[in-house]
């Protein structure tokens, strides 16, 4: 028997509502009694069998993960009822479900290929909620999207299969044990190398670091609301938390920092950030401008990876959270602002739009403000850490070329969204009004984005709070 | 140099077919080359870890006749991930494949360039 999309719905927050919950305990009881804990799954002991493994960091990603998921699904559901066929609704949300799962299984995993496998379900599942909204354009960039990512896998496969092969292990920690042995030996290196530079291009691929970013703006700009949402607060993170992962625990911090893949992600997170930032400033559409400048917050992230040292990382995940929480606030209030300009993105529709939609103008502005940095929110304090990572990495050159990125990547953002805002604020003239759609108020778009302001507060606030969190999951994530 | 290449013949040949498969994958604009090159680029991958794992001479770890020196047989884990692998490849390929189908009656063409030009007229003003 099929469900009707409405029940569908209702079970989705229900589950989503009960992962938040089992993620909280997870926080707490690891943050309580100070270390990890791995569950053994099925019959056979470590070397032998698949684990999975919970730590303070793990708890507070799926936390964050799943609280943006449910205000995506709450505050997305109108536009699903919309934009995807009524026998085909309930289907969407088991898709939705199968990407949580495959979310969670990558956050919590202790095995390199369980990574891998829901690596792939994750970017199968990530497809299917493109094209359910039936038009050429989705279609299309789903099938950008679908052959990025599975260049991306197909190198991420091989780079485990080498590790496997030089280790003859695939449970994360019997693999740090085998690479640290390798390294002492100096036998095998260039293949420990190698491997590690093919599975982090893949991942690189597969979550869109400059120069692979170009498919951004088709993707999340032609989505449903949700997926959109979705896929650029959720999945391409996922794709970054495994990255720092397998640094972590299976390469293992000594051994990273003789290899220069640090530098090399370090100079093309900031080329992400200043190119897409400038591509930002041309787009013509609202959801793709906000596309773009996901493909310059990624930058951000692996600029912070690239930094290094606990500080970096810190920065790197802080900024994963910052961005999840106000990327989705961005994506679920552009429809809004679409729906009383004739059903336009186009910028010369959306003058006025904020005037017309008091609420998701509102919401975009915080969202935008957030974005720029401006003190109080989020975005202000991954700032200050990235700043800081760079101040304590110890290296003059990092420190001035992340300052000038930091300052000059700013001022782009506040140049277009503070361009985006004038014209959003603006009365239209008089001659070109547009034909005001009606505003529907709606309370669970409302209640979402409360959450997720609330959120983006508490991170900009309370930073030091979420600092100590992940400064304390990383001490016991290796 | 060569030795050791010709040694790891079966090791080579997987790694070149990777390369093949992934240029096309990365290159190509028609779509159904593009999933040849990927169903390549697995199968290379797989004939990378089925050989490895394979040790000349010796058995699948199924204990026959009582002999149960490890000696005698091969770790299964490679063969199993091979598996697991050519599983995933089939699914992605499906849903590849039914993408193609919808662009290609949408847009009668397998051409990836001709149907981006094609898509940009189609909703233009949004």
């Amino acid at each position: 028997m099929m469900l009707p999309g409405k029940t569908a719905k209702r079970y989705t927050v229900v589950y989503e509502c009960v992962l938040i919950a089992l993620s909280a305990c997870v926080l707490w009881y690891t943050f309580v009694t100070g270390s990890s804990f791995t569950y053994v799954m099925g019959a056979f002991p470590a070397p032998w069998g698949n684990e999975i493994r919970g730590g303070v960091l793990e708890g507070l990603i799926a936390l964050t993960f799943m609280i943006v998921m449910l205000c995506s699904v709450l505050a997305g559901w109108r536009f699903i009822q919309t934009d995807i066929d009524e026998s085909k609704q309930n289907l969407y949300f088991t898709l939705l479900n199968l990407l949580t799962a495959a979310l969670m299984a990558i956050t919590w995993t202790n095995d390199i290929f369980t990574g891998y496998v829901f690596l792939e379900i994750l970017t199968l599942t990530s497809c299917g909620i493109l094209i359910v909204r039936e038009i050429g354009r989705t279609t299309l960039a789903a099938v950008r999207y679908m052959i990025l990512n599975l260049l991306g896998s197909g190198l991420f496969l091989l780079g485990v299969v080498l590790l496997y092969d030089i280790t003859g292990h695939l449970l994360m920690m019997n693999m740090q044990s085998a690479i640290s042995r390798i390294a002492l030996e100096r036998e095998n290196m260039t293949v420990l190398t190698l491997s590690v530079g093919i599975m982090t291009t893949g991942l690189a691929i597969k979550s869109g670091l400059f120069p692979f970013h170009f498919w951004m703006p088709d993707t999340y700009g032609w989505a449903t609301p949700t997926s959109a949402s979705v896929l650029s607060a959720l999945v391409s993170k996922a794709y970054i938390f495994l990255l720092i992962k397998i640094y972590f625990r299976v390469i293992g911090m000594n051994v990273l920092s003789q290899m220069p893949i640090g530098k090399i992600l370090c100079v093309l997170g900031m080329c992400g950030i200043v190119f897409g930032s400038v591509s930002a400033m041309h787009a013509d559409n609202l959801n793709r401008m906000v596309a773009f400048s996901s493909a310059a917050q990624i930058g951000y992230i692996y600029m912070g990876i690239g930094i290094g040292g606990t500080a970096g990382y810190t920065a790197a995940i802080f900024h994963i959270l910052s961005h999840a929480v106000t990327k989705s606030l961005l994506f679920l209030s552009t429809p809004r602002l679409a729906e009383v300009s004739d059903k336009s993105l186009l910028f010369r529709k959306l003058q006025g739009s904020a005037l017309r939609d008091r609420e998701a103008g509102a919401f975009f502005m915080i969202g935008a403000f957030s974005m720029i940095g401006i003190p109080v929110f989020s975005g202000f304090s991954s700032k200050l850490l990235f700043a800081g990572a760079a101040a304590a990495s110890g290296s003059d050159v990092k420190l001035i070329l992340v300052m000038l990125v930091l300052a000059l990547s700013s001022l782009l953002n506040a140049m277009y969204f503070i361009r985006t805002l004038i014209r959003i604020y603006t009365v239209p003239e008089k001659g070109y009004a547009v034909s005001s759609g009606r505003v529907h108020h709606h309370p669970e778009y409302m209640t979402s984005s409360v959450i997720l302001v609330a959120a983006n507060l508490f991170l900009g606030l309370f930073s030091w709070m979420a600092v100590d969190l992940i400064q304390k999951g990383l001490s016991m994530f290796g | 140099m060569i030795s050791t290449l010709l040694n790891n013949s079966e090791e080579v040949v997987a790694i070149i077919l990777f390369g093949i498969g992934f240029t096309m994958l990365l290159f190509h604009r028609n779509l159904i080359r593009k999933l040849i090159g990927m169903n390549i680029m697995d199968t290379g991958t797989f004939l990378f870890l089925a050989s490895m794992g394979y040790i000349t001479g010796r058995k699948a770890p199924i204990v026959v006749n009582g002999v149960q020196e490890m000696k005698a047989y091969i770790n299964p884990v490679p063969a199993g991930l091979v598996l697991t692998g050519i599983v995933v490849s089939v699914s992605v390929t499906a849903v590849m494949l039914s993408l193609t189908i919808r662009l290609y009656k949408r847009y009668h063409t397998l051409n990836l360039d001709d149907i981006y030009a094609m898509s940009k007229h189609d909703m233009e003003d949004r």
